[in-house]
């Protein structure tokens, strides 16, 4: 009854999971002024954490809680050893992205490739009905739900609230903010917080639903840097970054596709993503938008230039310090 | 500063300093018993992989940690280059990798006498991770894609052809390394007991001398230092940066290609996947603790390498998985950068400086804005 393209594009949806709620986590951190540059490591690490604690508890939920906390405890580290020690973000982030790595395969080294608890999948009465739509988007886990509820919530407060106005103040003026009364402390850590609790919910997902389960070498290993291109190829928007994670899970499932009908290498559809990833910053960094926008028609050009615009945000990476 | 004062910091410096070490060690204990295993027997296996016995120096042990103190000094010396140009050349392990690659090539395809041989291959490698470096380099400078993330995109694509060659047109032993390279177009070991090749330690010396002496001596090593304090000051006082920016990343690839050189015609005497082995992540980590001292290097680079090597016994041994080594190497420099904030803190000065290179504003404006 389900066309093979809604079945594909079912699992295009299921399989962006991770990407789409660790580089929303990502931003809504970036947002803020801080880069969390230890995704690759802390994916791994929250996946690891949540199917150990889940396999010994027999209890998935306790898993993600587990994960989150993980993805959590990183992120604080970075902006802790930022804020109240001053030291620099991107090294301190890249320490923990290999110590996060090594850490999950140490201390994960004995739960490797056995089975443990997953989320279920969960038909949602009628939507599942729908035809085509209901099978691409309404017969997954509930952290496929999630991530649905989390983009349009993460547009919603960062663009038409106050808390959002003030977020995004702090990631782009951070004096001004603070002249305007914020606590710019204070807001850095609780949007750090909750992205870094993002990224351990979106490790948790690969070895709870995804890729269920845990192996040496981690089957994750490298999304956290495709996520964190994702972000910038997204422009720090929330629905450019979901639409990029997605389309790269597209693309990624097309490449391997295609590599099943025809005689290309198996190992070198592993390029694909990164290939992928170059081009794509080339594309948002390298002026070459701009260019294009002067060629063509003026209604093009405020259309590419609302979709392509990617600015990060002023005081991405800097520190604050009330003089 | 009166003498007391300055006294006074040094010992809070040392203090601090041990005291991170200290938590470092608690907390890799700690690691290390979640796992099951004795904290003590893994010390002692690892002091036994170093080739320190109760009977004395087990040469043939302490040759493995030379052989990977050899590579990785040729990583941080190319390392010291870019950070001192502010720049993040993640990029080196596929440096390493391309270099390999490239050494691999001439030792299968030339046949030549091994005088002329030997350094042809090294040369080959070093020329290809100064390409693959070039390459990040330019991404960097034409293209606006900021080093971190061509890097690590430039290092995937170098494993994945290294596998590629492996598997297919290099490869035989079903996919896992390329056949074992004939004798003539190999490195030596010094004697049967000292494993070490002499070639490669001299010219690994060489190496860092002369990029000591560059860096600290001369015009251009004040320029890239200059730039990598601020970009957009240096350009204004005239330093060519974009230049100096593919200089030192070309420069810093061609001491990846050596390492990589040395892997593939010491270490293993053929090509294998991942043949880096994370030796170029672990130059990172080094200088991230060095920072522009560049005399420390060695010392730093040494000591990790015995913890590399050392741990090589634990999974045969005890069955551990020998990620405990990163795992300690990274407590460690977590550490010893949040030491630095809390000294930097405790004398209430004004910002310690970050820990090189680095994101200054406006180096990170201009690397993202391209």
């Amino acid at each position: 009854m389900d066309s093979e393209l809604a079945r594909v594009l079912g699992s295009v949806v299921a399989n962006a999971t991770p990407l789409v709620i660790a580089s929303l986590g990502e931003t809504i951190t970036e947002r803020v002024g801080v880069i969390n540059l230890s995704l690759d490591g802390s994916l791994q690490l929250a996946a690891m954490v949540a199917f150990v604690t889940a396999y010994a508890s027999g209890n998935a939920m306790l898993g993600l809680a587990a994960g989150l906390i993980a993805g959590l405890l990183v992120a604080l580290l970075i902006l802790f050893s930022n804020i109240a020690l001053r030291q620099d973000q991107v090294a301190v982030g890249f320490v923990l992205t290999l110590l996060a790595a090594d850490l999950a395969q140490f201390l994960g080294q004995n739960y490797t490739r056995i089975p443990g608890p997953t989320f279920p999948t969960i038909p949602i009465p009628l939507l599942r009905d729908i035809p085509f739509l209901g099978t691409v988007f309404f017969n997954h886990n509930a952290l496929v739900y999630f991530s649905f509820i989390l983009l349009a919530a993460t547009w919603f407060v960062m663009y038409r609230t106050r808390w959002g106005l003030a977020l995004r103040a702090v990631g782009e003026r951070p004096a001004a903010a603070f002249a305007r009364g914020t606590n710019v402390t204070r807001t850095r850590y609780l949007y750090t917080a909750i992205g870094g609790a993002l990224v351990g919910v979106a490790g948790a997902s690969y070895s709870l639903a995804i890729k269920a389960g845990w192996a040496n070498p981690a089957v994750m290993r490298g999304d956290g840097w495709i996520a964190l291109a994702i972000v910038i190829f997204g422009g720090w928007h929330p629905l450019r970054v979901a639409f990029g994670a997605y389309l790269f899970t597209g693309l990624r499932a097309l490449a391997s596709t295609i590599q099943q009908t025809t005689e290309f290498p198996l190992v070198l559809v592993n390029a694909v993503p990164w290939v992928l990833m170059i081009l794509t910053l080339l594309l948002v960094s390298s002026g070459l938008v701009e260019r294009l926008m002067l060629l063509s028609p003026p209604w093009a050009q405020r259309l590419l230039r609302n979709f392509l615009r990617s600015a990060p945000p002023v005081a991405l990476g800097t520190q604050f310090t009330r003089e | 500063m009166t003498r007391s004062s300055l006294l006074g910091q040094r010992a809070l410096a040392l203090g601090i300093g041990m005291a991170s070490i200290a938590v470092s060690l608690l907390l890799t204990a700690l690691i290390i018993l979640a796992v099951g295993a004795s904290p003590l027997e893994v010390f002692n296996k690892v002091t036994e992989g170093i080739g320190l016995t109760p009977t004395g120096l087990d040469m043939v042990r302490f040759s493995g940690v030379v052989n990977f103190w050899i590579p990785l000094m040729f990583v941080c010396t190319g390392l010291l280059v870019t950070f001192t140009a502010g720049l993040w050349n993640i990029g080196v392990e596929g440096q390493m990798m391309f270099g390999a690659v490239c050494a691999t090539w001439v030792a299968q395809e030339v046949f030549l006498p091994t005088v002329v041989q030997v350094p042809l291959e090294m040369l080959a490698a070093a020329l290809g991770g100064a390409f693959w470096a070039a390459l990040t380099g330019l991404l960097k400078t034409r293209g606006g894609v900021h080093e971190i993330f061509g890097g690590v995109a430039m290092n995937n694509l170098a494993n994945i052809f290294s596998i590629y060659l492996i598997s297919g047109p290099w490869g035989n032993q079903g996919g896992q390394a390329t056949p074992p390279f004939r004798q003539e177009t190999l490195l030596l070991p010094m004697s049967s007991e000292f494993r070490v090749s002499a070639v490669a330690l001299i010219l690994m010396a060489v190496v860092f001398g002369g990029i000591f002496l560059a860096l600290s001596g001369t015009r251009w090593g004040l320029e890239l230092k200059a730039q990598g304090h601020s970009q957009r000051s240096a350009l204004l006082l005239g330093v060519p940066v974009e230049r100096n920016v593919l200089l030192a990343m070309a420069l810093c690839g061609f001491m990846a290609g050596l390492a990589g050189s040395v892997r593939v015609l010491f270490t293993y005497g053929n090509l294998r996947p991942l043949v880096s082995g994370g030796i170029g992540f672990l130059g990172l980590l080094v200088v991230l603790l060095t920072g522009t001292r560049a005399l420390w290097a060695p010392p730093i680079a040494f000591f990790f390498a015995a913890i590399l090597g050392g741990s090589t016994r634990l999974k045969i041994a005890l069955q551990l998985d020998q990620s405990l080594a990163g795992v300690v190497q990274g407590i460690l420099v977590l550490m010893v950068i949040l030491a630095n904030g809390v000294r930097g803190r405790l004398r209430g000065r004004h910002p310690a400086q970050a820990p090189e290179p680095s994101a200054s504003l406006e180096a990170e404006e201009a690397a993202i804005h391209g």
